[in-house]
């Protein structure tokens, strides 16, 4: 007779599942790629399009790589941030412009201020496959070895900068 | 007369006419088997659509990878190992088989198995469980009776109910 | 003043409804026919004032009072009437709205067509139905109020999605939520039985129509739903296994269980306690629908804007709701009696082996569209599960469900013999499999699957055929024997007729359906399945409230014109948002489908086009559309429609 009880249990269960995934958020998407050496690539800069900049010229240093473009809006909101963060020079920011024309992002950089020590352009978005991207702005955290050790999806808050990104920046310069 | 001529045979591609339709995708069996292998990947940047159907930016990116993927040679199977490891389990819509995607793939045929067995146990006890009362003679007599009674009204179905 | 004339109405009806949730249950448990009594008066005035409401915010986006936020949102000053008064449940708060408004209307039914039950049941009924309304008018007065202002009021409406702006969205929604809110009619006399402790063959017979009503209303409304996205979306698919279109599958798979079911326990009085767990499952996978939809846990093309409040509202509400009916269950189910007795071959047994393989189908699907969710909770990850997967569960389960469909009403009560059976239906089979193997070859290509589909379906309609011979042949007056079968009966080969024709749609547009996208200049020619597509360019047309490239496409068969075809790519003023409108010509054969693409740059006119040929399709809905026809002949029965005299004469059977 205890098999007329099952229904409810199995019922309860299922509740609190969808109480947990009520404070989850479906669409994001966590990195395979963290962990993992972070793809190789050379792209033209976005200042000096004759020069080339690729990955294996960071060998030995702990940096961000942030994805933007001049369309997206979200991006809008992170960039005092990182203006702020090159201010006080804890880390070097590299940026790269996704699926963008250059005219537009050097505008858009004299507008709201260059926190980057670099920019590439990546135009047709090739690389920002490779490294998984799929919604700017997206920050990685890169460590001496070239191995990503963090990727932020969306735009970079203040919570995220204090708790998660600068403390572990420091920590790898450490190492 | 001779530019006359010239003239008219200057005229002629435009009477060249109506073409056939040519397929847009440079290679239309490359292309089916592109969208094939799409409507199995998820597009990341909308909410459930696949990757063959999407309009956005990145689903057009991640079709031109897969068709240029295809051009080089490598299979599907590589193709997919590609994009799983950049994007996560998350970019297929077949989800893989692995040990935490055993209740997904078993779980309805072990359910089958389950209900399947419940159902025959429980029809069988309920034959031993259930005592139907039998009728005396007389009271078989009487329900024959009854019976005939009511075959002879008309219209009465066959056998009552669906 | 309307919007508050409306939003007022709202607080009446949320405290009618909790007397009605409350004084006629009290009533019915304490023998105090007074407060039963007032059950039908509370649910008549109760859905007087949710009516009210209702016209208010239909008032108030018909004449376009953009001081009301909800108005602002979904509607426009250029936008057409019919689509402004559809607007109104174009939203999440307006379609809250309209699930209440048809909850007021099946409780108001309930109260006029239940004069032949006893004051108790009807008490219970009607006060189960009460507290589901108090749960909706609770969540919209709390967290989702369509009235709510915005002051100083929008100079105009930010205007209706585009997608929507169709006269899909005038029928599907209501349609479904009919469907949807049907259920809970079920679902209360379950509980009233479960309360009352009267649970015999006679509450299956009266919750027999009730359900079957709200399937066919289910079954309308998804079709409507799958046929709109159809000719809307532009690229000819017809179901995606998208967690909306899941969440409104299950409860349409359990309440198919459900009508089944309830056949087993009007005829013998057995199962009893199977069905009354069917018909609380029905309802609640009803509300986990709404749930999904609504609270952001799924991603979804459908999802409305989702909001952690409202999400924790409506599950709190389904909590309280399924968990109660379940402990409820559980306390009152082992006192429940057994029923009538019936062999392991029987139709009763054929009946109930398809009822596991309904609850299976929706467990499958329950599980494959929750599994990302159980996933991420658990901490591994995300996970995507897609079409791919629905498919290769789902469609096996469908291979047994069809056999018994043939078998079943050819199959004999309490008890019939396997060799007799097959016998009968041997030559109904070979004819099956025979047509099945053929007729793919007509089309030009075989295959295994199109072969099995094909079998499915011809099964299904060769065993038909083979019941109404069995019963309308012979000797003696045809006329006679036919008007002597039930309409129940005919109802039951209808809808089982309706899902062969569905099969064979299905199989048939998977099997043969053809794309082609290519660029086509003015003039150009497209050779397709036999037809022959002209393009004839491209002119620009102005609507109501946008502007398009209207294409023209003439095609013709062997030379000789067959239609002309004008697919469009609109823009719509307000919101900028580009659409294609495919032109669609349908016929018994299949449609074929042109829809505009994208204009060629630097060429003269050149545009993309895309050409579907889709055989058979519109036999998927027709299909749906004999199902629904099949429930009601059914629900026409004679047996239903007998006055209050004669039903006092019945006995109910008790079951032992």
């Amino acid at each position: 007779m205890a098999r007329f009880i099952l229904p409810f249990v199995i019922f309860a269960i299922l509740a609190a599942f969808l109480f947990v995934g009520l404070g989850l958020n479906p669409h994001e998407v966590p990195s395979p790629l963290v962990g993992k050496p972070a793809p190789a690539f050379t792209l033209p800069q976005l200042y000096e399009p004759e020069k080339q900049f690729s990955l294996q010229d960071m060998q030995g240093k702990v940096w961000l790589f942030n994805v933007w473009a001049s369309w997206c809006t979200a991006c809008e909101y992170e960039h005092p941030l990182f203006m702020e963060l090159s201010r006080q020079n804890i880390v070097p920011i590299y940026g790269m412009d996704y699926k963008d024309k250059r005219e537009d992002a050097e505008a858009w950089l004299r507008r709201h201020g260059n926190p980057y020590t670099l920019v590439v352009s990546d135009t047709e978005g090739r690389v920002g496959i490779d490294y998984g991207v799929y919604g700017v702005p997206e920050t990685y955290v890169i460590d001496k070895q070239g191995v990503i050790q963090y990727k932020h999806i969306g735009g970079v808050t203040e919570q995220v900068l204090s708790e998660k990104i600068l403390p572990l920046v420091k920590e790898l310069q450490a190492k | 007369m001779k530019y006359l001529l010239i003239a008219l045979l200057c005229l002629l591609p435009v009477f060249a006419g109506a073409g056939e339709a040519t397929d847009m995708a440079a290679d239309p069996v490359l292309e089916k088997r592109m969208i094939g292998l799409a409507e199995n990947l998820r597009c990341l940047v909308c909410q459930n659509e696949s990757l063959a159907s999407s309009h956005s930016g990145l689903a057009e990116d991640l079709r031109r990878e897969v068709r240029e993927q295809m051009q080089k040679g490598l299979s599907d199977q590589e193709i997919i190992d590609y994009l799983v490891s950049r994007y996560g389990d998350f970019v297929l819509f077949d989800p893989p088989v692995k040990k935490t995607t055993l209740v997904l793939w078993y779980g309805p045929f072990a359910l089958l198995l389950i209900g399947a067995s419940v159902l025959i146990y429980q029809l069988r006890k309920r034959k031993t469980l259930i005592v139907e009362p039998e009728l005396s003679t007389e009271e078989t007599q009487r329900a024959a009776e009854l019976l005939n009674e009511t075959a002879a009204l008309p219209n009465q179905p066959k056998d009552s109910q669906a | 003043m309307i919007p508050e004339i409306g939003n007022f109405a709202l607080i009446i009806a949320l405290f009618l409804a909790l007397c009605l949730g409350s004084l006629p249950i009290i009533g019915a448990a304490r023998d105090n026919t007074v407060l039963a009594d007032t059950a039908r008066p509370l649910a008549y005035s109760q859905f007087v004032f949710i009516v009210i409401a209702f016209l208010c915010l239909v008032y108030a986006f018909v004449v376009d009072d953009f001081s009301v936020l909800y108005v602002a949102q979904h509607s426009n000053s250029q936008l057409p009437v019919v689509y402004k008064v559809s607007a109104v449940w174009g939203g999440h708060e307006g379609s809250l709205l309209l699930w209440a408004l048809l909850l007021g209307g099946w409780i108001l039914a309930v109260a006029m067509y239940s004069k032949h039950l006893p004051g108790e049941m009807v008490a219970r009924v009607l006060g189960v139905m009460g507290l589901v309304s108090v749960g909706f008018l609770l969540f919209m007065l709390l967290t989702s109020n369509p009235f709510n202002r915005l002051l100083p009021a929008a100079a105009d409406g930010r205007d209706l999605n585009p997608l929507l702006q169709d006269p899909g969205l005038v029928f599907h929604p209501p349609m479904l939520y009919m469907g949807y809110v049907g259920f809970s009619v079920a679902f209360a006399f379950a509980i009233a039985a479960l309360l009352g402790g009267r649970l015999d063959a006679t509450w299956a017979r009266w919750s027999r129509p009730w359900t079957t009503v709200a399937w066919v209303f289910m079954t309308g409304g998804i079709a409507l739903g799958s046929w709109w996205a159809y000719y809307e979306l532009g690229w000819g698919g017809w179901w995606f296994w998208d967690p909306v279109e899941n969440a409104s599958f299950m409860p349409w798979l359990i309440g198919t269980a459900l009508i089944h079911s309830l056949a087993v326990t009007e005829k013998r009085g057995a199962f009893k306690s199977w069905t009354v767990l069917l018909a609380i499952a029905a309802f609640s996978l009803s509300l986990l629908g709404t749930f999904l939809v609504r609270s952001g846990v799924l991603t979804s093309v459908h999802s409305f804007a989702s909001d952690p409040k409202r999400g924790i509202f409506i599950l709190s509400f389904l909590v309280i709701v399924i968990g109660v009916s379940l402990l409820l269950f559980a306390w009152r189910a082992p006192k429940i009696g057994l029923g009538g007795k019936f062999d392991l071959l029987s139709r009763e047994a054929l009946l109930l082996s398809n009822n596991v393989l309904l609850s299976v189908a929706t467990a499958s699907v329950f599980i494959g569209t929750l599994y990302p969710l159980f996933m991420d909770a658990l901490g591994y990850g995300k996970l995507s599960v897609g079409p791919p997967y629905f498919e290769a569960v789902f469609v096996p389960l469908i291979v047994p469900m069809v056999l018994m469909m043939g078998l079943g009403p050819l199959a004999r009560w309490k008890k019939f013999t396997l060799p007799e059976l097959a016998r009968r239906v041997r030559w109904a089979f070979a004819s099956a499999l025979l047509i099945a193997l053929l007729l793919p070859l007509t089309m030009g290509e075989w295959s295994a699957m199109t072969a099995l589909g094909l079998l499915m379906a011809f099964w299904i309609i060769a065993t038909t055929i083979l019941s109404l011979h069995e019963r309308l042949g012979g000797h003696g007056n045809f006329m006679q024997r036919a008007r002597g079968q039930s309409l129940s009966y005919y109802g039951m080969q209808f809808a089982h007729l309706g899902v062969a024709i569905f099969i064979i749609g299905v199989t048939m547009v998977s099997s043969y359906e053809t794309e082609r996208d290519v660029r086509m200049d003015v003039g150009d020619v497209l050779r397709e399945g036999g037809y022959e597509f002209r393009f004839n360019g491209v002119t620009d047309i102005e609507g109501p409230n946008y502007v398009a490239a209207e294409g023209r496409v003439s095609v013709s068969k062997n030379g000789k014109l067959v239609t002309e075809m004008f697919p469009e790519k609109r823009q719509y003023n307000v919101s900028g948002m580009p659409m294609t409108e495919a032109a669609i010509k349908a016929s018994l054969l299949g449609d074929l489908y042109v829809s505009l693409g994208e204009p060629i740059p630097d060429s003269a006119g050149a545009w993309a086009v895309r050409v579907y040929i889709k055989p058979f399709i519109d036999w998927i809905w027709a299909g749906c559309l004999l199902m629904g026809l099949g429930g009601v002949l059914a629900v026409s029965d004679r047996r239903y429609r007998m006055r209050r005299r004669t039903l006092s004469k019945i006995v109910a059977t008790e079951g032992k």
